[in-house]
């Protein structure tokens, strides 16, 4: 943050002041990866803000038109690698829909529940690092992270990984769920409200927090819907708009659960949000863990190509499936000739697009607001540049 | 790695006696080296997914702090270790190479996760540097996608290792005059330029990735793209058929 490059003199009003080009990133510890920005400031209230990508250009897109459907399947846990399961979530619901697959009940049900959880994990690890980036150095961090290894305990049990999961299949998921990890997730949804409470204690009345946060980078729910912002940043604005309730995949329409609203769209209700909807997660969870059928977690058409995946050819078409991640709405878009490879396989990621606002966001605001405001957006480098 | 060698004249004996009043004798290799080992700090400095197993170790699970290497520098001037968490882009390499050039000596690399080493997953990517050993001299590799904190942690233990091996005299941090600073590499139009640092990486001559996988397949350029229209003719629903019409009631007409 502390490269000046270059001085511009300007003259205003007649006092001889001179903008100043702050150049923040790629190596900097609030800007969440490799992440970079072009500030002009005056004095200390940012002129122009333009943010720089592709520091993480890792060609998933490329990789993934040159192998099998099923090989892309862990190259999706590494686009956003704080929510692998979202991102299974996401291609599997689209290969899904261009071959014209049904999965299993109880397969449903367990693709939610890691869902849900991942959304957990996702949360919980932002709402620490935006504190990180108050000025909280570590301590918010320390408390999410001990919830999230709970979490990522379920996940090694039954995927083998901790954070690159790999789990869900075209119609299904991998292994089943034995009672006892059941029992399991079970013990984490009940002591999770325990750790909120704990948290929000902390935090949502903090004075620190509410002077930092509130009416700082407000976004208009105008400007929200027309740079076609998704997720939390969108929900925090005062737009209802969830894709588990205006989609309605896989099977989010049978459970019960709020969409919560942020009343201005500051960084606050951005915290506040994310706050809210963990605990609607967890209502999800609880639902949907009391709920579980019994039955198959493969569908019986794609049990032969588990061994054989580079034989499996959906049929020529187009299909575009989006899943509510926890960033945002995820979208992948495959297109099939009838061979192995796909032809064009795109991804929309939420962190990319919600990143176009920044600039909108943090003008006429001071520099330290710049670095909650990108907190708050909550990117991930692996998936804004892909 | 073997230890620095005691080169004490102090024999066993005296030093047993010594130690039992509160004296010890030591070597002033052994000494600097316990207090280089005991507090390494690490350069805060994330790349790609292993940066957040990287912030887990030092988070209260795995406590990295057990090691003396809690205190983690967001600038390069004040950190001793640089681990390399991510995938190394074309992009980000020079960046990596500056940052690595703008340490104190003594300096360490440790290179976490498979990408950093030779590309990982991504390695037929068009924009993924296949290994960040080809520009700077790397300590250890710590392979894994991502490696566990655990083998983060070995792979610290290891570096501590390594340091307890050096000598002063010997060292080549510790010579006069010595600037340790590497070309950083431009971006050019078909890659990195240089490709790689002959001083710290040289290619193979036998290719171990053909040799141990055989010859990637080759999936041949696609030139022909689907003609999606007739699929969406096909799948579209058809105009509504006229309705079958009723059988004729008898009797009424």
């Amino acid at each position: 943050m502390n490269k000046i490059f270059e001085a511009k003199d300007i003259n205003l009003a007649g006092i001889n002041s001179s903008l100043l080009e702050v150049n923040i990133g790629p190596q900097h510890p609030s800007t969440h990866g490799v992440f970079r920005m072009n500030a002009v400031l005056d004095g200390e209230v940012i002129v122009s803000l333009k943010p720089v990508m592709g520091y993480l250009h890792r060609n998933h897109e490329q990789i993934a038109e040159n192998m099998s459907y099923a090989a892309s399947m862990p190259y999706t846990d590494r686009l956003d690698y704080f929510n692998s399961m979202s991102n299974n979530l996401g291609y599997a619901l689209s290969v899904e829909k261009l071959a014209g697959l049904e999965v299993p009940e109880r397969a449903e049900y367990i693709r939610v529940i890691m869902a849900e959880l991942t959304r957990l994990i996702n949360h919980i690890a932002v709402i620490g690092f935006l504190l990180n980036d108050l000025g909280a150095f570590f301590t918010p961090v320390l408390y999410a992270f001990r919830e999230r290894e709970k979490i990522l305990d379920i996940f090694e049990e039954i995927s083998g990984s901790r954070m690159m999961c790999n789990y869900l299949r075209f119609g299904g998921v991998k292994r089943d769920l034995s009672p006892a990890i059941l029992e399991r997730i079970r013990g984490v949804v009940t002591a999770f409200p325990r750790f909120l409470e704990e948290f929000e204690t902390l935090l949502t009345k903090n004075e620190i927090l509410c002077m930092r946060c509130q009416n700082v980078g407000v976004l208009s729910p105008e400007l929200a819907v027309n740079a076609s912002i998704t997720g939390p940043l969108l929900r925090a604005s005062g737009v209802n708009y969830d894709i588990r309730k205006v989609d309605g995949y896989s099977v989010y329409p049978r459970f019960q659960f709020k969409v919560p609203l942020g009343p201005k769209g500051d960084v606050y209700d951005r915290y506040y949000v994310r706050i809210l909807e963990m605990r609607e997660s967890l209502k999800i969870l609880d639902q949907a863990l009391s709920t579980i059928p019994a039955g198959e977690i493969m569908s019986k058409k794609m049990i032969p190509f588990l061994k054989s995946p580079r034989n499996f050819k959906p049929p020529v078409g187009e299909a575009y499936a989006r899943v509510e991640a926890p960033k945002g709405e995820l979208g992948f878009y495959v297109v099939s000739d009838g061979t192995p490879q796909p032809w064009r396989y795109h991804v929309r990621a939420p962190s990319f697009i919600n990143l176009t606002i920044l600039e909108d966001m943090c003008l006429g605001q001071k520099v330290a607001d710049a670095i909650i405001i990108l907190g708050s957006v909550d990117i991930v480098l692996g998936e804004v540049d892909r | 790695m073997a230890l620095a060698p005691n080169t004490s004249q102090v024999d066993d004996g005296l030093k047993n006696e010594l130690a039992k009043k509160g004296i010890v004798v030591t070597t002033m290799n052994q000494l600097y080296n316990w207090g280089r080992r005991s507090s390494i700090w690490p350069m805060q400095f994330g790349l790609a997914c292993c940066a957040i197993e990287m912030i887990a170790t030092a988070c209260a699970r795995y406590d990295i702090a057990r090691f003396g290497a809690e205190l983690f520098r967001p600038s390069p001037r004040q950190a001793d270790l640089m681990i390399v968490a991510g995938t190394v882009t074309k992009k980000m390499a020079p960046q990596v190479v500056r940052l690595y050039n703008q340490m104190a000596e003594p300096k360490y690399v440790i290179t976490m996760g498979a990408c950093s080493i030779a590309g990982g997953p991504f390695i037929d990517g068009y924009n993924v540097l296949r290994g960040i050993d080809r520009y700077i001299p790397v300590d250890v590799h710590l392979p894994g996608c991502p490696p566990r904190p655990e083998a983060l942690l070995y792979g610290l233990m290891e570096l501590q290792k390594k340091i307890d091996g050096q000598q002063i005299e010997t060292a080549e941090w510790y010579q006069q005059g010595l600037k340790r600073e590497y070309p950083i590499p431009e971006f050019g139009p078909h890659g990195l330029i240089p490709k790689f640092n002959p001083e710290v990486w040289q290619p193979r001559e036998n290719d171990l990735r053909k040799e141990r996988y055989g010859q990637p397949i080759m999936i041949g350029k696609k030139s022909k793209a689907p003609n999606l229209d007739v699929v969406a003719v096909a799948a579209a629903p058809r105009p509504a058929a006229p309705a079958p019409t009723p059988p004729p009631t008898p009797g009424i007409a």
